[in-house]
């Protein structure tokens, strides 16, 4: 048992604000200190937190953190590996990396950050096996990741047939059986219909642009794929990266996304880079008040931010053609792979630089989405990590919410136009730490369907933060006096002082155990490995924990 | 009798995953599907292992892992090298073993396809999986390679043969070029084959680029060739790489080992980016050990670094020529070496294995081979695929697992080698 006393606990989903009061835990979970003896809790192993700000453990809902396309990143950059390294010591094992961090040193860095949960953000069921590899080597953290089915040949045969009520079941059917295949723990579309497009060598995909040689849309391949996960009961609702990512005047497709998607569950992801506006002469302009009054009237989305963090990064993706694209402006490294039947990805080093316009826009823009939106529990913080900019700036990002004079003060360091595009300096908004906790651990865990994970009332699982109060905010949050995992403390001012393996998080939704007949034999056909080797095993998953569907 | 299928060959970087394997008193009894390499590796993967030796004194596995742990313990520079035919759960431990001595680690692609993932650190790779060949690809072109007697079911499975989800035609709908120094059995399956003299890839990548960016190649009269090709003939190359639809350049040792090495490969990548602004079009290493790719993959997520890994100041250091093996050996730099998977005595340079003789070096290995005379501690295992599982890397990334088909008197690589890397730890600790 493990006594946290007099610690101001922040927990939003138990609304507690600031509340002086002691959390016990005892087997990994909290438990109630009704009837337990005084006596008895003060000779417990006690961490006194007076004056501290205590919180659950961190929920990260979107970062790039393993798999294929995280480690040819890695592979192409060493030059940023170079000189961010991390000894072997007796608890903890060496890496390097600070954009694309090796495995351990992932686990370890989000970890010093008060993180205990995260998810990878986009897997093709073709590779899924390689990311659960790379997420066995991630120690400290629980951990899940989604399946990408956007454009996935199987999911736009079933959307292709004409019968409309065989077509939703043999849909319902398929979903389950990708998640089982991958052991996904929700569906990730990119850019629905439009990386197949790009395989076509056929221009971006607009939502009524037929794909070939299908025919189906991307309103028919969202539309469908937001129906199964309702009806599949998932515990996430469907983890969306829009179309025309990054590009001037992508609003128009968000917000029409959003229209189609009405009635159903979806979490739009790095919002930041789909919430441009146009100029006349087709520059880039903020969108996000028109973004901002339909979500404050939709509470049902939620969405993740993916806010732009100055300095050189990486980004990666499944959506292959915003990545080709990208290389033709910077003329830079380029990988890509296509994944057959599938997916594709792409991979383009960047610097974010606060003198150029765009890039300072979409600094703003980010800031915007996170100030505009009334409603904390539709939004996570994120940086979309590491295509924004690394996770490790996340204390960084804080100290701009809630310290309306830092973020003013940056007005000079930006292009000198960006008060023209933006209204980022005219909000006066300041993020409360109930605010913080909603948007880094409460509202994820929600959003997630994680009823034991962001919050720390009697029954929830023992991941806690304990962060000393500091009026730097970046200062408080980048170095958590106490992080407490699953009951035992994992780090203590910083440092790593036990290192523990998290649980690997999945879904598994009725139906799906086979695929039908007619896409049995479209597999056989068109796949290149055998079915019965496409599946996933339970060897590569570490404490598995199935996550009830409903 | 028993018949397992959809067996995993671990033979070459296709890890072909549709064989069949009939044993019965747990032996192998017939393969069916593999190709000739395939087949024999796996009728005869449990035969001729080595004796569990230390100094060619047979002894115990355990004694002889013991030994091994003490050599490593008091190595002052160890060489941990080799992983290429081993499961990535294997390569996980070495890494491990490297960080907890502080050595070296460096596997098999620092003398193949290493320049090749070299240069992907300078341009990156843009690729594909092999089933978007096999369904969509109109244009094949093998550079520098031989799959017909390196990766025997390469071009049925998945290059040139198959009939795809886009490629109903098979073979007829692909037109396909050659790029070699001299005819060979896949030359001969080619539309148009080039033969190119020795040492020209840089120069014959960046003509293709010119003339895919359509600028004006001009020559001296009479010197109108690049590699000894007429000009006109890369003007047609370049005008089916631009003329396909989704085009695949499978390169090989041919073009990763040429004079130059890994600016070669920077040249063909960059050549394949550029293409991309006119159709789709893809590189892809025609890699050769079954679990090449893996032990870069491994290292990668691990160290950050696919090959040429140094320990020494506790965190990981990439240096190739410094850190990769076979400058190591020729310094004489190492003072004990861990090989595991691969046979040194059969593929490094005389001088090297000259060297290692002079060392402690431990061998893991399922087969007496050329290394096993003179190892100073030999460890048999059993062998991955047929007798232990876990997982191989396919020349594409995707990832399959091993089957266990019989069982093996030996333990694993895997356990061998965290039983090993506990008795090292141990060792420190006391």
């Amino acid at each position: 048992m493990l006594r946290i006393a007099n610690g101001r606990v922040h927990d939003p989903t138990n609304t507690l604000s600031g509340t002086v009061q002691d959390i016990v835990m005892d087997k990994g979970a909290i438990i109630s200190t009704d009837g337990i003896p005084q006596g008895q809790l003060d000779e417990m192993e006690t961490i006194d937190a007076t004056d501290c700000v205590v919180m659950a453990g961190g929920v990260d809902i979107h970062s790039h953190i393993a798999g294929a396309k995280v480690n040819t990143g890695r592979i192409m950059c060493p030059e940023e590996h170079y000189s961010h390294v991390s000894s072997r010591t007796k608890i903890t094992r060496a890496g390097c990396g600070r954009c694309v961090p090796t495995t351990y040193r992932t686990g370890y860095l989000y970890s010093k950050l008060g993180y205990t949960t995260v998810f990878e953000a986009a897997v093709p069921p073709l590779e899924a096996r390689h990311t659960h590899e790379e997420l066995q080597d991630l120690p400290m953290l629980d951990k899940g990741c989604y399946t990408v089915m956007g454009n996935n040949h199987l999911v736009m045969q079933v959307l292709s047939d004409t019968d409309p009520v065989r077509r939703k079941e043999r849909l319902r059917n398929l979903v389950s059986w990708l998640l089982k295949a991958s052991r996904g723990y929700g569906i990730k579309v990119v850019n629905p219909g439009g990386v197949e497009d790009w395989k076509w060598n056929v221009g971006a995909a607009d939502l009524d642009t037929p794909t070939p040689p299908f025919g189906v849309t991307p309103r028919q391949i969202l539309g469908g794929l937001a129906e199964a996960v309702d009806d599949l009961k998932l515990p996430h609702s469907m983890h969306l990266h829009c179309n025309h990512l990054g590009e001037a005047g992508n609003v128009a497709t968000t917000l029409e996304t959003m229209r189609t998607l009405e009635g159903h569950r979806a979490h739009f992801t790095h919002l930041q880079f789909h919430s441009y506006g146009k100029t006349p002469k087709g520059g880039f302009t903020s969108g996000t008040v028109e973004i901002t009054d339909y979500l404050n009237k939709h509470p049902e989305f939620t969405f993740d931010v993916g806010q732009i963090v100055f300095g050189s990064t990486l980004t990666m993706t499944s959506d292959a053609p915003m990545e080709f694209h990208l290389h033709q402006m910077t003329k830079g490294k380029w990988a890509s792979g296509d994944i057959e039947m599938e997916s594709g990805s792409g991979i383009v080093p960047i610097t974010y630089k606060p003198k150029m316009l765009v890039n300072a826009i979409q600094w703003a823009v980010g800031l915007e989405l996170l100030l505009l939106t009334k409603n904390p529990w539709q939004v996570v913080l994120t940086t979309d990590h590491p295509n924004a900019g690394p996770f490790t700036a996340y204390p960084q990002i804080i100290k701009l919410l809630m310290d309306k004079d830092y973020r003013q003060s940056w007005v000079e360091k930006l292009h000198p136009k960006i008060r023209q595009f933006t209204c980022l300096f005219e909000l006066d908004r300041e993020y409360t730490l109930d605010e913080i906790a909603i948007i880094t651990r409460s509202g994820p865990a929600r959003t997630l369907g994680l009823d034991r994970k962001g919050h720390i009332g009697v029954g929830a699982e023992a991941d806690v933060t304990i962060y000393r109060t500091n009026t730097d905010k970046s200062t408080m949050f980048s170095t958590p006096a106490y992080v407490i995992k699953h009951g035992e403390v994992v780090v203590r001012d910083g440092e790593i002082v036990k290192s523990v393996t998290g649980k690997s998080l999945g879904v598994s939704p009725e139906q799906g155990e086979r695929l039908d007949d007619e896409l049995t034999d479209t597999f056989d056909a068109y796949y290149t490995v055998k079915m019965a080797n496409y599946m996933v095993e339970d060897e590569y998953l570490d404490t598995p924990e199935v996550v009830p569907c409903g | 009798m028993t018949v397992h299928k959809n067996v995993v060959c671990t033979f070459c970087g296709c890890l072909c995953d549709d064989i069949e394997v009939e044993v019965e008193d747990n032996t192998i009894k017939s393969v069916k599907k593999a190709c000739a390499i395939g087949k024999n590796k796996i009728m005869h993967a449990i035969t001729e292992p080595p004796t569990p030796s230390v100094n060619g004194t047979k002894t115990s596995i355990d004694a002889a892992v013991t030994e091994a742990a003490r050599i490593l313990s008091k190595a002052r520079n160890p060489l941990i090298y080799g992983l290429s035919s081993t499961t990535s759960e294997a390569q996980r431990e070495l890494v491990e073993i490297a960080e907890i001595t502080r050595g070296n680690l460096d596997n098999c692609s620092s003398y193949c396809h290493g320049p090749g993932v070299l240069a992907r650190q300078q341009t990156g790779l843009v690729s594909c999986s092999l089933g978007e060949i096999k369904n969509r690809a109109d244009l094949v072109i093998y550079w520098g390679c031989n799959p017909v007697e390196s990766h025997m079911r390469h071009l049925s499975r998945y290059s040139l043969q198959p009939k795809g989800l886009y490629t109903p035609e098979g073979r007829k709908g692909r037109k396909v070029i050659a790029i070699d120094i001299r005819p060979t059995p896949t030359t001969k399956r080619a539309d148009v084959f080039l033969q190119v003299s020795p040492g020209h890839t840089f120069e014959i990548a960046s003509a293709l680029r010119a003339l895919i960016q359509g600028e004006p190649l001009e020559f001296p009269e009479g010197q109108d060739t690049v590699g000894d090709v007429p000009i006109d003939s890369w003007r047609k190359v370049a005008d089916m790489i631009k003329g396909c639809k989704y085009g695949v350049l499978h390169f090989g040792l041919g073009v990763t080992q040429c004079r130059n090495s890994d600016i070669n490969v920077e040249q063909v990548a960059r050549l394949v980016q550029d293409a991309n602004r006119h159709t789709r079009f893809y590189g892809v290493a025609m890699r050769g050990h079954g679990n090449v790719n893996g032990a870069n993959q491994v290292m990668t997520w691990l160290t950050g670094y696919p090959l040429c890994v140094n320990f020494s100041k506790g965190y990981p250091r990439h240096n190739p020529g410094e850190y990769s093996t076979l400058p190591m050996l020729a310094r004489k730099d190492i003072d004990a070496a861990l090989i595991v998977a691969t046979d040194p005595g059969a593929h490094l340079p005389k001088d090297a294995v000259d060297f290692l003789k002079t060392i402690p070096t431990i061998h893991l290995d399922p087969h007496r081979n050329l290394t096993t005379p003179w190892s100073s501690v030999v460890i048999p295992v059993a062998p991955v695929g047929v007798a232990a599982t876990g997982t191989f890397y396919r020349m594409d990334n995707v990832p399959l697992r091993l089957k266990k088909l019989v069982d093996s008197p030996f333990p694993s690589d895997e356990e061998v080698l965290k039983t090993m890397k506990e008795k090292i730890v141990y060792a420190a600790n006391s």
